[in-house]
C-alpha cells in the first residue's frame, strides 16, 4: 500500500509541475510581451518598463517560472494589477464561496442520488424506474444554468423564497450564507445528481446479478438483507470514483452557476480579471482549479486503493 | 432477411433511436432551412416591437431589441452545431490515432506518454481551457471550438485505446501479424473497423456534451461573440430580463435541452442497435 501510494504521489507532483508549466506558458510567453497586452495600445514606454519590471519580466523564462512557482509554494501569489492587492488574499476571500458552493452541491447530489439509484435498481422495470430514469435523462440534458434562471423566475422572483442573487455573507450567520447558496448549489447539482444515480443504478444491478449476492439468497437472506449488507457495498467503488470526479466539475461548474446568482465567487473574480486583463490572477485562479483537481483526484485514487486491495497493482 | 433489413427493422422498433434521432433532426433541419430562409432577419431591430410575447407575427415571441426570436433560435443552432461537431472531429482526429498508437505499443513508453498525457488534459474541464485561451487570445467562437475540442481529445484517446487492446488479443489480429502486417496497417485494417461502432455512440455523446460547453461559454461570453446569434448568448440577455419577457429564457433553453435530449437518446439508441446484448442485459 505504502509503495502504490508513494508512486502515485511522484506522478501527482509530475502531473502538477506540468500543469503548470502548460498554465505558465500559455498565458505569460505565447502571447508576447503581458505588459505591453495589459496596458493597451496607448501605453506610455515608462509605465510599461514600471510594469515589466514590477512583473517581474525582465527575468529569463526558466527562471521567471521557478519566481512563480516559488511564489506559489510560500502564498505569494504575486499582486493584482488591477487591484494592487495581493491575489492569494483575492483569491482566498472568494474562496469561501466557491467551495463551500462546490461542496454544498456535492452533498446534494449524493444525497439525492443515492436512495434514487438504490430505489431504481431495488425496482428494476418498474414504473419507478422507468420515472427516474426519465428524471435523470432531463437532468443531463438541461443546462444548469437554464434551470438556474428558472428558479430565480420561480422561487425568487415570483415566490419571493430566496434573493435572486447576491450573498449574504458568512458573517451573517451560518444559515443566512447557506440560503443564499441553496438555488445555486441545487442548480450545480441537477445534472451530477442525475449522472450519480444512473451509475448508483447501473452498479448496482450489475452487483445484484453476482454469484455472490445468488449464495446469499440461497443460504435464505431476504432481498432486502443481500441488499444492504452485500450488495451496497460493492457496488459503492464506481461511485465513489464517480462522486471524486464529479468534485472537479462542481468547481469548474460553480464558476458559471456563480454568475446566474452574481456571487462574488472564483468565476467573478476570473471573468472579471479576463475582461480587465489582469492576467497573474487567471493565472493563479487557473493554478488553483487544476491543483485542486489533480489532488482530488489522487485522493480518490489512494482512497480506492484502500478500500479494493485488487487495485493496487493495477496501472 | 438481409443483415442490413435486420438492422432497419431494430432501429425503428428502437424508441430512444427513433425519438432521439426526431429531435436531433428537427435542430439540425433548422439549422440548414436557417441558411436559405428565416421567418425575420436576425439583424433587423424592432425596438417598437421589442419583449412581445408568442403571437402570430411571431411565433417565439421577439427579444429587447425587437428581434424575432424563432428566428434567433434557427441561426444559433448553426453556431451551436458547427461548434460542436468541429470539436468532435477534433477530439477524434486526434484522440482516435493516439489510442491506436497506444493500445498497439501496449506498456512502451509510448503508452505511458499518451496516457499520462491525457490523464492531464482531463485535469482541465473545458471551461478552464477556454477560459485560458479567451485570456489570451479573447473570445470568439473558435476559441471555444478549440476547448471543447482538446477536452474531447482525451476521451476519444481512452476509448479507443482500452476497445484496442481488447482487439490486438484476438485471434484474427494474431493471423494478420503471422502473415507479417506492420502495426499500423493492423490498426488501420482490422482494430479501427471493429471500434468504429463505439466511436459513433461516443461521438454523438461528446456532440451533446459541446452543445451544452458551447451554451455555457457563450452564456458567460467565452464564445461566439455579438452580433453572432448563438443560444447560450440569448440567455445570457434574457437574464435580466426574465421577469418582464421571460419568453426570452424560456425557448432558447428549451432549444438546448430538446437537442441535447435528442442527441443522448441518440445514443443510447444507437449503442443499444450496435451491441443488442448490453440491451439484453440491462432489462
Amino acid at each position: 500500500m505504502l509503495r502504490y501510494v508513494l508512486k502515485r504521489l511522484v506522478s501527482l507532483v509530475i502531473s502538477l509541475a506540468v500543469a503548470s508549466l502548460v498554465i505558465f506558458l500559455a498565458i505569460e510567453v505565447v502571447p508576447g510581451d503581458p505588459a505591453a497586452y495589459m496596458l493597451g495600445l496607448n501605453a506610455q514606454p515608462d509605465t510599461l518598463a514600471a510594469l515589466r519590471d514590477q512583473l517581474g519580466l525582465n527575468g529569463t523564462i526558466p527562471a521567471r517560472y521557478l519566481s512563480w512557482i516559488g511564489g506559489m509554494l510560500t502564498g505569494d501569489f504575486g499582486t493584482s494589477y488591477t487591484y494592487r492587492t495581493p491575489v492569494a488574499d483575492m483569491i482566498g476571500e472568494r474562496m469561501w464561496i466557491s467551495l463551500p458552493l462546490a461542496l454544498y452541491a456535492l452533498s446534494l447530489s449524493t444525497l439525492i442520488a443515492f436512495p434514487a439509484g438504490v430505489w431504481a435498481a431495488s425496482r428494476r422495470g418498474s414504473a419507478v424506474d422507468m420515472g427516474v430514469m426519465g428524471v435523470t435523462q432531463l437532468g443531463v440534458a438541461i443546462p444548469n444554468f437554464w434551470f438556474a434562471m428558472l428558479m430565480v423566475l420561480v422561487f425568487a422572483i415570483n415566490l419571493r423564497w430566496f434573493s435572486a442573487g447576491g450573498f449574504a455573507g458568512w458573517e451573517q450567520g451560518f444559515l443566512a450564507g447557506m440560503k443564499s447558496l441553496t438555488l445555486p448549489a441545487i442548480a450545480l447539482a441537477l445534472p451530477q445528481a442525475s449522472i450519480l444515480t444512473r451509475v448508483m443504478r447501473s452498479s448496482l444491478l450489475d452487483t445484484l446479478s453476482e454469484d455472490f449476492i445468488r449464495t446469499a439468497r440461497a443460504k435464505g437472506l431476504t432481498r432486502r438483507q443481500v441488499l444492504w449488507r452485500h450488495a451496497l457495498r460493492n457496488a459503492m467503488i464506481p461511485v465513489l470514483t464517480i462522486i471524486g470526479m464529479q468534485f472537479s466539475f462542481l468547481l469548474a461548474g460553480a464558476i458559471i452557476i456563480e454568475n446566474v446568482f452574481f456571487l462574488p465567487g472564483l468565476g467573478r473574480l476570473v471573468f472579471q480579471a479576463i475582461s480587465a486583463r489582469d492576467l497573474i490572477v487567471v493565472e493563479s485562479v487557473l493554478m488553483l482549479l487544476v491543483f485542486a483537481v489533480i489532488v482530488v483526484n489522487f485522493a480518490v485514487d489512494v482512497a480506492y486503493a484502500a478500500v479494493d486491495p485488487r487495485l493496487r497493482g493495477r496501472r | 432477411m438481409s443483415a442490413g433489413v435486420m438492422m432497419l427493422r431494430g432501429a425503428l422498433g428502437n424508441r430512444s433511436l427513433v425519438i432521439g434521432l426526431v429531435l436531433s433532426l428537427v435542430f439540425v433541419g433548422a439549422a440548414l432551412v436557417s441558411f436559405a430562409w428565416v421567418p425575420q432577419d436576425v439583424g433587423a431591430m424592432d425596438i417598437p416591437n421589442r419583449m412581445q410575447p408568442p403571437s402570430g407575427a411571431h411565433l417565439l415571441g421577439t427579444d429587447h431589441f425587437g428581434r424575432d426570436i424563432l428566428s434567433m433560435i434557427m441561426v444559433g443552432a448553426r453556431t451551436s452545431i458547427a461548434v460542436a461537431v468541429v470539436a468532435v472531429v477534433i477530439g477524434m482526429g486526434l484522440g482516435v490515432p493516439l489510442g491506436l498508437a497506444a493500445a498497439a505499443r501496449r506498456g512502451s513508453l509510448i503508452d505511458e506518454v499518451i496516457m499520462r498525457g491525457n490523464d492531464l488534459v482531463f485535469a482541465f474541464p473545458s471551461l478552464l481551457i477556454a477560459i485560458m485561451i479567451t485570456a489570451v487570445f479573447g473570445p470568439s467562437a473558435v476559441n471555444a471550438i478549440i476547448a471543447i475540442g482538446i477536452f474531447n481529445i482525451p476521451v476519444f484517446a481512452r476509448l479507443t485505446r482500452g476497445a484496442a487492446l481488447s482487439l490486438w488479443t484476438r485471434d484474427y489480429v494474431l493471423a494478420a501479424r503471422v502473415a507479417g502486417k506492420g502495426a499500423v496497417r493492423i490498426s488501420a485494417e482490422h482494430i479501427l473497423p471493429n471500434v468504429t461502432n463505439l466511436l459513433i455512440v461516443q461521438g454523438t455523446i461528446q456532440f451533446s456534451l459541446g452543445i451544452l460547453a458551447e451554451a455555457a461559454l457563450s452564456y458567460v461570453g467565452l464564445g461566439a461573440q455579438p452580433p453572432i446569434p448563438s443560444w447560450g448568448r440569448m440567455l445570457a440577455d434574457s437574464q435580466t430580463m426574465i421577469s418582464l419577457a421571460p419568453h426570452m429564457a424560456i425557448f432558447p433553453g428549451m432549444a438546448i435541452l430538446l437537442t441535447v435530449l435528442g442527441l443522448n437518446l441518440m445514443g443510447d439508441g444507437l449503442r443499444d442497435l450496435f451491441d443488442p446484448r448490453i440491451r439484453r442485459a440491462r432489462q
